[in-house]
């Protein structure tokens, strides 16, 4: 009755009109089918994620618990069309399977699975009835497609978050400047010393002088493979900035190979205080700074 | 050069302490570097302090006059000595072609002071007595 009217009002939007008046009813009827069969469907969808190795780094227990708050989700969102609530708990749910070393095709794989199982249900229910199964698809296909999307998308940013979080900690990590007595720095440099990695040490290095009040700051280069030039006259430049700054400068550590290819490339080394290992250093460092260390004889104790 | 110094010179009993607050320009760095030369000759000092904290900006010839300073003031019987060096500031100079030791710099005013007492024979106490019968 009331859809004769509509046809009758305009033959322009009237397919449109029905179309959308089909999803309604179709949705709510296809959110109760998957309800009805959740156990089954559910079973299904776990077996299949099974038969293909996916998600193996969790126990079946933990597998079974998340696909079936995977499920109700799934479902949920079919239901309300609103992603929130599913992206919330996927973001949450790489958090907490990131660590195990879940990778992102595993992910993506187990809600297409979930896609598939659900679309074979509605075509098994519709079978008989092309036309209306079409309907159906319709109204499920965007909706599930959307799913999976979201999915997907919050977990390759929560990846994304890791990485960055982790690429700050190796940054900050990567260049620490530690106070060893009063006065006294040292600058341990370990891995490749590129030109970024050399400018952040520059910062570091004048900004520790600043807080610390160094007078002699010990850089031991034994950790670093390999200076080229453009780093080498930068670490030049570094030490005579720190001079500026009222503290000098002793460098440790430099490998037989760095020390002829600065010489080979004619790094101008003249003016630097170098000593052979990091000890030799911090002696000569407690030497200027006016300490005397001196180890206790058990006569004395 | 007319119009008010921006660069206060203090004297300290043997010393003179130059504070720049503000960058300066070419030509308040000249009329700087002329009234600080005056300054040594008609206080008898025997050492200079420039404290640079408050610049964080420096340009080749500031660094430059400065190291002129450095040496003029030598001429005239002073020592001198920058200090408070920013880092940025630091790096900057270095690579305007400021090498150290053309001058000598410290951390900050109280290691100048330190600086300047134990080159020119002050002992530390001496000082200290100073500030405090004053």
């Amino acid at each position: 009755m009331d859809r004769d009217v509509r046809t009758d009002d305009s033959a322009r939007t009237a397919p449109r009109t029905a179309q959308s008046r089909d999803e309604e009813q179709l949705l709510p009827q296809l959110v109760a089918h998957l309800r009805e069969h959740r156990t089954r469907l559910r079973q299904e969808w776990a077996a299949r994620i099974q038969d293909a190795h996916l998600l193996q780094a969790m126990t079946p227990q933990e597998t079974a618990a998340e696909t079936t708050s995977v499920y109700d989700n799934y479902v949920e969102v079919l239901e309300t069309g609103s992603v929130e609530a599913l992206q919330h708990y996927a973001r949450d749910l790489s958090e907490r399977i990131i660590p195990r070393g879940v990778e992102t095709h595993e992910v993506v794989g187990i809600v297409l699975l979930l896609r598939d199982v659900l679309a074979r249900s509605l075509f098994e229910k519709y079978q008989r009835n092309f036309a209306l199964l079409n309907r159906v698809l319709d109204a499920y296909e965007p909706a599930a497609n959307r799913i999976a999307n979201t999915v997907a998308v919050s977990f390759v940013e929560e990846r994304e978050r890791v990485i960055r979080q982790q690429q700050d900690a190796i940054r900050e990590l990567s260049t620490p400047v530690l106070p060893v007595r009063e006065r006294l720095l040292i600058l341990p440099i370990i891995g490749v010393l590129d030109s970024e990695r050399a400018r952040q040490l520059t910062e570091q290095l004048l900004t520790g002088i600043r807080t610390h009040r160094a007078k002699v700051v010990v850089i031991d280069i034994t950790g670093a493979p390999d200076v080229d030039e453009a780093v080498a006259n930068h670490l030049v430049r570094t030490v005579d900035a720190s001079r500026l700054m009222g503290a000098s400068v002793i460098i440790t550590g430099l490998s037989p190979e760095i020390a002829q290819t600065l010489v080979t490339i004619g790094v101008d080394l003249t003016k630097m205080n170098t000593i052979g290992d990091l000890q030799g250093g911090l002696e000569e460092a407690e030497r200027l700074l006016g300490y005397t260390v001196q180890r206790r004889e058990p006569a004395d104790r | 050069m007319t119009g008010p110094a921006l660069v206060s010179i203090m004297r300290q009993g043997q010393y003179l302490i130059a504070s720049i607050h503000t960058a300066l320009d070419d030509s308040q760095m000249v009329r700087f570097q002329t009234d600080l030369i005056e300054k040594i000759g008609q206080y008898r000092s025997r050492g200079v302090i420039i404290d640079v904290a408050a610049l964080d900006v420096l340009d080749s010839f500031g660094s430059r006059t400065l190291r002129d300073i450095g040496e003029m003031a030598r001429l005239r019987g002073a020592v001198t000595i920058i200090v408070g060096i920013q880092p940025d500031v630091a790096f900057a100079m270095v690579a305007l072609g400021m090498t150290p030791g053309a001058v000598e710099t410290a951390l900050d005013l109280e290691e100048g002071l330190a600086y300047l007492d134990s080159r020119l024979g002050f002992g530390v106490s001496r000082d200290r007595m100073d500030r405090s019968s004053r």
